[in-house]
């Protein structure tokens, strides 16, 4: 991974922190957070992640999108003399003075696999691919740890007793983070419970709404397909050309 | 015939279910009414008052045996102990010893998913509680 | 009156009509079951171990959320949660009483749960079997306009609303509250000598040939009495009885297949309710031949 590439380079150069190209004269607040034990002094206003970039470190897992919705950047830390244990995603949290932290970069799972258009649409679907759904223990470990405030322990609640609908609703803005499955006492991989749900239920629980339906078939068609046809055949080079010059909003 | 003898292992060992079970297992007088009541008793290898016994002995064999895994918790022993001791405790003292070691007694992802399905919540919740670590 | 009412898992899959039973008795006898709001799955089996707290979790949360239903004005009944289901009842009981006996406990679980309230344990967990004896077995008998002449039952009482004895609701070697009911609804109740013999609970996932010898020992006893059918009021229990029966077939090709009700459902049939509580379409052994002989139902 040491050799950068343009494409990387300029990536990089756009997610710089925000005290690129300021003197550090001038930077007013510092903290100092640990990562993985050692001590760095870093801007105040950074966020996790660009603090651990700010400290010299290239993250090669842990990141994705930094805008809060990949899920990539699982974060553990404490703040200094607390015993709580904080789950946050890097890209979302400032940083804070003494905050002891480390990335975890994933959660180890495995998915199960099934044909969700053979699937019976019936409540015992999770103890069949999840039964250790059934450990719970009601712990609330999970809800405390999720990035995205959702009730955790409620959809996993719900699971048990085959609750589709509420499955998907309560899991709806899961970001796959897999910071509940590392912290679970029951050792469940609450997302991959969740995406069970939310697929049963979207298959089988709602109404297809007439649009989709409509876009589906012209898809089947072939409505896209020159469209699809002209980005596919197109160089590395030609697509980040398109990509720079695409119509778009002012920033 | 084994033979007995007393170690610091067995008093620990025996120090420990007492602990976990929260009675003085070597109050049992051996009268054998929880064998007689218990329900599970033909299907197990040894019966629950050999348990109490082999736990007063501090004899770490028992955890070995399939009796503590067959137990139903049905309590049939706990209402008819004359000491007021309680197997079904010590049971399940025995079965956590082994469960804590992040052992399962039961995989429950092993377990085939025509059986899964068929099964009501209660049986697997239970199962897990009892079987898994 | 309005009841805070804990369902469980189980009378939300396999066992809803054990729910719908109970809820259409119950509105016949002015009871309102209020359904607990975010309620946990209790766990089934009562932790018993003396160290362990994180077991007792699940059954005191569900009680802080009867707590927060009766600060909210949603309930009447302001000390009570029903439950239906012996073993969330024997969990839920069992765990109530750990912390209403051991402050530390108390405060230990009411710690780690800082997100919640704290219980005070001020709440009192109850099966429906007690309080369908409070009211009276004499009011259902009032409203029972289809008594179940003739019906030869054998109610079935299992573990865990009788043991151990400090959360029982009746003498665990001779349980009586079944029969009492039954008779008041007109039913011949037949005493069955392992009406209180454990079914075998759990060990139906990994043992199912046993539990399938404990139903064949508890049905053929029943049956020997002259039994037609047997009650329960545990939804494992009614697994293991019921739906075992296909594994009885196998080792004892002769035996009689005989219909398992949950009691509430007997209530609903002799209270001459919609057929669409009694939910019999999840019952293994189909009941209603045997209702329809006895004229109970059309
Ligand atoms: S979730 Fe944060 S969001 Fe996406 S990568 Fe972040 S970096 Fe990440
Ligand atoms: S539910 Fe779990 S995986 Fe999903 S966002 Fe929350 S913590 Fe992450
Ligand atoms: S962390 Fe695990 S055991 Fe605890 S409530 Fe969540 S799913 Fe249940
Ligand atoms: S009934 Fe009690 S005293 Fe008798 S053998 Fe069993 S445990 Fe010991
Ligand atoms: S609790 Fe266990 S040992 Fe005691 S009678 Fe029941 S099955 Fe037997
Ligand atoms: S009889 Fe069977 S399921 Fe029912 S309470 Fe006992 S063990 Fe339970
Ligand atoms: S309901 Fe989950 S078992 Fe009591």
């Amino acid at each position: 991974m040491e050799e950068k590439t343009n494409i990387m380079e300029r990536i990089a150069e756009a997610n710089r922190p925000v005290t690129t190209g300021v003197d550090e004269k001038d930077i007013k607040d510092w903290v100092t957070i640990y990562i993985m034990g050692k001590g760095y002094r870093v801007p105040a206003d950074l966020t996790i992640l660009t603090a651990i970039e700010y400290a010299g470190y290239r993250l090669l897992r842990s990141v994705g999108c930094r805008q809060g919705h990949c899920g990539a950047c699982a974060t553990i830390y404490r703040r200094a003399g607390e015993y709580k244990l904080q789950a946050d995603l890097a890209c979302q949290t400032r940083v804070e003075d003494g905050m002891y932290l480390v990335q975890i970069p994933f959660s180890p799972a495995e998915k199960a696999i099934y044909d969700i258009t053979k699937e019976p649409y019936d409540a015992s679907v999770f103890i069949k691919y999840y039964p250790e759904v059934a450990r719970c223990v009601s712990c609330n470990t999970c809800t405390k740890s999720c990035p995205q405030d959702l009730e955790v322990m409620d959809y996993v609640q719900s699971a048990i007793r085959g609750d589709f609908e509420a499955v998907a609703d309560d899991s709806f803005d899961c970001i796959q983070c897999g910071m509940c499955a590392i912290r679970c006492p029951a050792e469940i991989v609450q997302y991959h419970v969740a995406q069970l749900g939310r697929r049963m239920y979207g298959r089988y629980g709602l109404t297809m709404p007439k649009h989709l339906k409509k876009r589906v078939e012209e898809i089947e068609k072939g409505k896209f397909k020159e469209a699809m046809d002209t980005i596919t055949s197109k160089s590395r080079e030609e697509l980040e050309k398109m990509y720079a010059e695409r119509q778009r909003e002012p920033d | 015939m084994k033979k007995l003898v007393i170690t610091s292992e067995n008093i620990k060992f025996l120090k420990k279910i007492n602990e976990l079970a929260d009675q003085d297992i070597t109050l049992c007088e051996q009268c054998g009414t929880c064998s007689g009541s218990c329900p599970m008793v033909a299907d197990m290898d040894i019966t629950p008052s050999q348990i109490m016994r082999m736990v007063q002995l501090g004899d770490l064999d028992v955890l070995n045996s399939k009796a503590i895994w067959v137990c139903a918790s049905c309590y049939s022993c706990t209402v008819r102990c004359p000491r007021n001791l309680d197997v079904s405790k010590v049971a399940e003292a025995l079965r956590q010893v082994y469960l804590r070691k992040a052992l399962d007694y039961v995989e429950i992802k092993k377990i085939p998913k025509y059986e899964l399905v068929s099964l009501p919540q209660i049986a697997i919740v239970s199962a897990c509680r009892k079987f898994t670590g | 009156m309005k009841i805070a009412y804990y369902p469980g898992c189980t009378l939300k899959t396999t066992a809803k009509n054990f729910e719908t039973s109970a809820i259409a008795i119950a509105r016949e006898l002015g009871i309102e079951m209020v359904e607990l709001p975010r309620w946990t799955c209790c766990g089934t089996v009562f932790s018993l171990t003396a160290d362990d707290l994180i077991h007792h979790v699940a059954p005191i949360r569900n009680l802080i959320r009867v707590q927060e239903m009766i600060e909210n004005g949603q309930i009447e009944d302001e000390k009570r949660v029903l439950t239906l289901c012996s073993m969330c009842f024997n969990t839920l009981k069992r765990s109530n009483l750990r912390v209403k006996e051991n402050t530390e406990d108390l405060k230990k679980i009411n710690d780690l749960m800082y997100r919640e309230k704290d219980y005070r344990a001020e709440i009192e967990v109850i099966q429906l079997l007690e309080l369908l004896k409070e009211i009276g077995f004499d009011k259902l008998k009032a409203k029972a306009k289809n008594p179940l002449k003739n019906l030869r039952v054998a109610p079935y009482y299992g573990c865990m609303i009788l043991r151990p004895i400090e959360v029982g609701i009746d003498d665990p070697e001779d349980p009586t509250i079944q029969k009492d009911l039954l008779e008041a609804l007109g039913a011949e109740v037949i005493d069955n000598p392992y009406k209180k013999v454990c079914c075998g609970s759990y060990q139906t996932v990994n043992n199912k040939e046993k539990v399938a010898e404990l139903a064949y020992n508890i049905l053929g006893h029943a049956q020997q009495e002259g039994a037609e059918a047997i009650t329960t009021c545990c939804p494992l229990c009614a697994f293991n009885l019921d739906t075992r029966q296909k594994e009885v077939l196998k080792n004892h090709p002769d035996f009689q297949q005989m219909p398992v009700f949950y009691i509430t459902q007997l209530i609903a049939v002799a209270f001459g309710l919609d057929n669409k509580t009694f939910g019999f379409n999840q019952n293994y052994v189909d009941p209603k031949p045997l209702l329809k002989k006895k004229g109970l139902i059309k």
